[in-house]
């Protein structure tokens, strides 16, 4: 490994790991759920369409909702049985509103759909790699959820040379990551070197916080013999932002509004590289995921293998239940995740961890003026100024808070997390985000209504002179006429 | 859970309170060192000026219909007293301790909008007001006389002292800035006036004429220390104010000795210590990046040299201070951190021409 590609990361918090809570404890299957909540859109991009009907019998694996347009990824049976509603249910969103969902009943049987399992996955062309990866309707499963095909893709043709893998991991409490690594590196390894043939990347990179030697040893002994390196990180809050990763990798930067790919790069997570295994070598689509069960408030915290669409609340009964009413519920890591209104929601397919907290844990007292202490600049891993911004958008002046970098904001809650004045920093740029896109819409909803006003207008004018002109051309076709019947009864 | 919950879910455990306890007990040293050296006067200097601006703070708090007990409680109040009391002269009356931290807490804080909205020092910028409006009890220094001394007043003296209407003329010495600066005028230069009056032993441990708290340089820098260590501040700003000082006096002394204090009477004299770890490190009214806060020091350094050396005044640590409060907005306006994709001028960096197009 050349010490000299690697950059001292910027910013960044050490918040309390709480890893320790479930580190140790193997992944498990959670046992079958009877009943199955799975969102047709749990992705980034258009929602997907169910193929099925409710009264169908299904088996585990099978295409139950299809992909629409560019950038979607279609939804698989976690399970075999059968479909018993198609409608609305509670979101895995902090409203908790219903969005498009489909039940499902299991037999009990957890029966496989035949696949097709090729000979030598690579030998399969780069093309049909990708294609296979969206067919098994594989997303980011780091937590963004954007469709992995639509990645490989977009890399291979900008001619991305550098594959970097995620095992970062630096959201406190979530374990999935590390363990997976831990459990399944030759999974992992092999689902690494598909990507990277499918890509044509020239080299293979994967970062892993030095918290996490177990993993790091698992991940190297796996990768002996290919060309993969794995490189030890150091642990601090957001190594795991893909940005921050490749910086601390390879030390280059991706320009501002800018994507991965044009420094080169592309970055999936672990977990996506285990998917990508599954699917393309075992003919396995996306059916399940590991996800963390943690918190001060869970009797026994677990890392369990969970079909999607199974209620959290199934998942906390797997773990013991509660040892105390929870303070707060919260779907993903404590830093970006956000709170689940209720247990019957279900886990998704960017589903890390559910975590169930004490108020000794969330710790968020009532606000204090801000002293200006700076301490969120030096916790910011863009280089923002948290404080600034805060003060500019509390005055309802977006346009300062854009000038000052809020478009660059990541949402990783470092200012908010070291603040002593308790001030929820990203809260309020999250709010500018929402109140800026909404402006945007705005305008681009009067843009495009000045244009079909516009539009109408020039063809209102149009129609009339076009109409004008046809009688203009009538009445001198008839002057015509009768200037010629006038001559002509003249030389008669 | 009936409001909706945000993230982080998670909170480092810091307050402003623990802030503000920390910056004081890094305080306590060099305070009860000045208490032992100066006696029961100063300690009821100090008194006074607490119990003003805490009497301040909440009635000013009253009169705005905000709740007074959270801004007690913050410690903001006591330190910006703290401060102020250690920058007096300690066997000064009751009422210059009262009047300054009113002005402090009232004035300079409150009428800009409370904690974290006064454009200057609090501390400081009372300091500059006594200064200016009585003069002869601001520059009024005593010898030291340690409580446990003969010399010392007691208690019913001291009494007197602060609260009477001080009979305490025999007991008055020059700082030494302020015998540099007068035996000047007299056209004394550094080379007669210095020997026998300067000791640097004595500077280290503050066994000399200064104000309370200004003159153990040592447990001042003890405390200071402890504050970079606990993360409170960082190095760039009492460094830089440091540097301040010390460079252009070592450049001026080597120059012409007789004209020019050296570096070490500069920061071992008078507030620089203090002012480096304490003052200039004031979140408030210091600028908020790493390379702003070290403009800012060394604008206080290179002012205070200045100040001392051509100004009206022997000391010039809390005009140095002040002046600079009043760039920061200035430094913030141009010194910002380079945000990550972008160069220094927020244009977004070059992508990297990818091979297969190249």
């Amino acid at each position: 490994m050349n010490l000299l590609n690697r950059f001292q990361p910027r910013g960044g918090v050490h918040p309390a790991g709480r890893k320790d809570l479930s580190a140790d404890r193997p992944i498990r299957a959670l046992p079958l759920p009877e009943r199955l909540f799975v969102p047709l859109q749990q992705h980034v991009g258009a929602a997907a369409t169910p193929v099925v009907a409710v009264g169908d019998q299904v088996l585990k694996g099978q295409l139950i909702a299809a992909g629409q347009g560019t950038i979607s990824a279609p939804v698989h049976a976690p399970t075999s049985g059968r479909v018993v509603a198609l409608g609305d249910y509670a979101a895995p969103h902090p409203s908790g509103l219903p969005v498009p969902t489909l039940t499902l009943e299991s037999d009990g049987e957890d029966r496989w759909s035949d696949a097709a399992i090729p000979a030598d996955p690579f030998a399969l062309a780069p093309d049909e790699i990708a294609r296979r990866v969206g067919a098994a309707g594989i997303v980011g499963l780091g937590g963004a959820a954007f469709p992995s095909a639509v990645k490989l893709n977009i890399s291979r043709k900008s001619g991305v040379d550098t594959l970097i893998i995620n095992g970062g991991e630096c959201e406190p409490y979530l374990t999935c990551d590390d363990r997976l690594m831990r459990e399944q590196a030759e999974g992992i390894v092999a689902g690494i070197r598909l990507i990277h043939h499918a890509v044509g990347t020239q080299r293979a990179l994967v970062g892993i916080e030095d918290n996490k030697p177990e993993a790091i040893a698992a991940m190297r002994a796996a990768a002996l013999g290919t060309d993969i390196q794995v490189v030890a990180v150091p642990a601090m809050y957001p190594m795991g932002w893909d940005k921050q990763l490749t910086r601390a990798l390879i030390g280059k930067e991706v320009p501002a509004g800018g994507r991965s790919a044009d420094i080169g790069v592309l970055v999936h997570n672990v977990a996506t590289a285990y998917a990508v295994h599954q699917a393309v070598a075992l003919g396995r689509p996306l059916v399940s995921r590991i996800v963390t069960v943690s918190g001060g408030a869970v009797k026994t915290p677990c890392n369990l293998e969970v079909p999607i669409g199974t209620p959290a609340q199934d998942l906390f009964d797997y773990c013991g239940g509660f040892t105390a009413p929870p303070a707060r519920l919260v779907m993903g890591g404590p830093m970006m995740g956000h709170e689940l209104p209720a247990t019957h929601i279900p886990v998704v397919k960017g589903t890390s961890g559910v975590l169930a907290l004490t108020h000794a844990e969330i710790g968020r007292p009532e606000p204090a003026p801000c002293i200006r202490c700076s301490t969120c600049v030096r916790a910011c891993p863009v280089g923002l100024l948290p404080l600034e911004m805060a003060t500019r958008i509390r005055a309802a002046d977006l346009d300062a808070a854009i000038g000052l970098g809020l478009k660059d904001c990541i949402a990783c809650g470092s200012c908010s997390y070291v603040c002593p004045a308790h001030i929820p920093l990203v809260h309020y740029f999250n709010y500018a985000k929402g109140e800026l896109s909404a402006r945007e819409r705005a305008k681009l909803k009067q843009e495009a209504t000045k244009k079909l006003a516009d539009d109408r207008s020039a063809r209102m004018e149009r129609i009339a002179r076009e109409r004008e002109e046809a009688a203009a051309r009538r009445r001198a076709a008839k002057e015509a006429a009768e200037a010629a019947k006038k001559a002509a009864e003249v030389t008669a | 859970m009936s409001q909706l919950a945000h993230s982080p879910h998670a909170h480092a455990p810091v307050s402003v309170g623990k802030v503000m306890a920390t910056v004081m007990l890094a305080l306590v040293p060099a305070t009860v060192f000045g208490f032992w050296l100066y006696g029961w006067p100063a300690i009821f200097l100090w008194t006074v000026c607490v119990a003003a601006a805490l009497l301040g703070e909440a009635a000013t708090m009253q009169l705005q219909g905000r709740p007074a007990r959270p801004a007690l409680l913050d410690g903001s109040a006591l330190l910006t007293a703290w401060l102020l009391a250690l920058s007096l002269p300690p066997w000064a009356p009751w009422w210059i301790g009262a009047i300054g931290s009113l002005f402090a807490v009232v004035v300079t804080k409150q009428v800009f909008g409370g904690l974290g909205q006064n454009v200057f020092n609090p501390a400081m910028a009372a300091r500059v007001m006594l200064l200016i409006s009585f003069p002869v009890e601001m520059t009024l220094w005593t010898a030291p006389a340690p409580i446990t001394g003969l010399h010392a007043p007691g208690f019913a003296e001291a009494w007197r002292i602060t609260f009477g209407g001080g009979a305490w003329d025999a007991m008055t010495s020059a700082s030494l800035l302020g015998h540099v600066k007068t035996e000047f005028t007299r056209g004394v230069d550094l080379l007669s006036s210095l020997p026998g009056y300067y000791v640097p032993h004595d500077s280290v441990w503050g066994q000399r004429a200064g104000s309370l708290g200004e003159t153990s340089a040592l447990l001042l820098l003890f405390g200071g220390l402890y504050l970079i260590a606990r993360r409170i501040v960082t190095w760039h700003a009492p460094v830089a104010m440091l540097l301040g000082v010390a460079v252009p006096a070592l450049i001026a002394n080597t120059l012409a000795p007789a004209h020019y204090l050296g570096p070490l009477p500069h920061l071992l004299s008078g507030g620089i210590v203090l002012g480096a770890f304490f003052i200039a490190t004031d979140p408030v009214t210091s600028p908020n990046t790493a390379t702003g806060q070290f403009i800012f020091g060394l604008g206080c350094g290179l002012l205070t040299w200045i100040i001392r050396t051509w100004g009206g005044y022997p000391e010039g640590v809390a005009f140095a201070v002040m002046l600079m409060n009043a760039t920061t907005p200035m430094i913030d306006l141009y010194v910002k951190p380079r945000i990550y994709g972008r160069n220094r001028k927020g244009q977004s960096l070059p992508a990297a021409p990818s091979k297969k197009e190249a």
